[in-house]
């Protein structure tokens, strides 16, 4: 059996699977610092 | 703890530590995912998806590390009713989730080739999974609860209580028969050649700071709601 395929799916995942919760994590941080900075300037 | 009680003080040490755990997170995380692909030789008896343990072992230590941190913050809140507690709880659960099911899927996926199945209902494998429902639990409550504007003290009974698995876990390869192999990294040293071993260390703190980020910018996110619905209450609308 090839293992290489194996090894290549398990770094795609770890990959995705950590970009996807530091963007997510990132993107709803700007989000609301942008809101509340918004608000104060009012 | 207490000093960073205020979250005005928190948010000072918060906001740069961000930054330098994002950069320093990456750049540990991609030498040591590269050196673990391209400079190690392959196990003698694993072959090439030895490779797997660089990315498998930090997934398995940050899901755990996630409820120990959920475990701190529950017991924070409840006895010394600490202000950022709930909040810490609430942003280390999607962080923990996420490695717990890397931990699972990378697990698996090593598991095919070497142990010729993708599953088995050992003591080791299903405890992690538990843990990964203990997650999905813990972010359901923790919103709902949040959402009713309640303080989290039963989210918080809930984090203390699922500690219980955390031993369960890291035992249940000495109490139970498992195809998991037993403890190969402990405190006093290591059974894997250092010539395998060394890009480990990389991707173990890489991915703990990295782990720590999505953490800061969750707190950060949820101190900047709070802010915002504070203010609009005010507002009167």
């Amino acid at each position: 059996m090839n293992p290489w395929p194996f090894v290549t799916a398990a770094y795609v995942v770890t990959v995705a699977l950590t970009a996807a919760l530091l963007l997510w994590a990132f993107a709803s941080m700007r989000r609301a610092e942008a809101a509340a900075d918004t608000l104060k300037r009012k | 703890m207490h000093a960073l009680a205020n979250p005005t003080r928190f948010l000072r040490i918060a906001r740069p530590a961000t930054t330098w755990l994002l950069l320093v997170g990456l750049a540990l995380s991609i030498v040591g995912m590269a050196a673990g692909l391209t400079r190690t030789p392959p196990d003698y008896l694993q072959g090439e998806t030895v490779r797997i343990l660089y990315i498998h072992v930090p997934s398995a230590w940050l899901g755990m590390a996630g409820w120990m941190g959920i475990a701190a913050a529950s017991l924070s809140q409840l006895v010394w009713r600490h202000p950022l507690a709930a909040i810490g709880g609430r942003a280390a659960a999607p962080a923990g989730a996420t490695f717990a099911a890397i931990c699972l899927v990378t697990g698996s996926i090593w598991g095919r080739p070497t142990w010729g199945t993708w599953w088995e209902w050992d003591g080791r494998l299903t405890s992690m999974l538990v843990l990964f429902f203990l997650y999905l639990g813990y972010i359901a409550l923790a919103s709902a609860e949040k959402e009713r504007g309640g303080e989290g003290r039963i989210a918080a009974i809930y984090g203390l209580v699922g500690a219980v698995n955390l031993p369960i876990i890291h035992y249940s390869v000495l109490w139970w028969r498992t195809l998991h192999q037993g403890e190969s990294i402990g405190l006093t040293g290591s059974t894997i050649a250092g010539s395998i071993l060394w890009p480990l260390p990389l991707t173990l703190v890489g991915f703990t700071c990295l782990f720590g980020a999505a953490v800061l910018m969750r707190m950060r996110a949820e101190l900047a709601e709070a802010k915002v619905e504070a203010r609009m209450r005010r507002l009167g609308t």
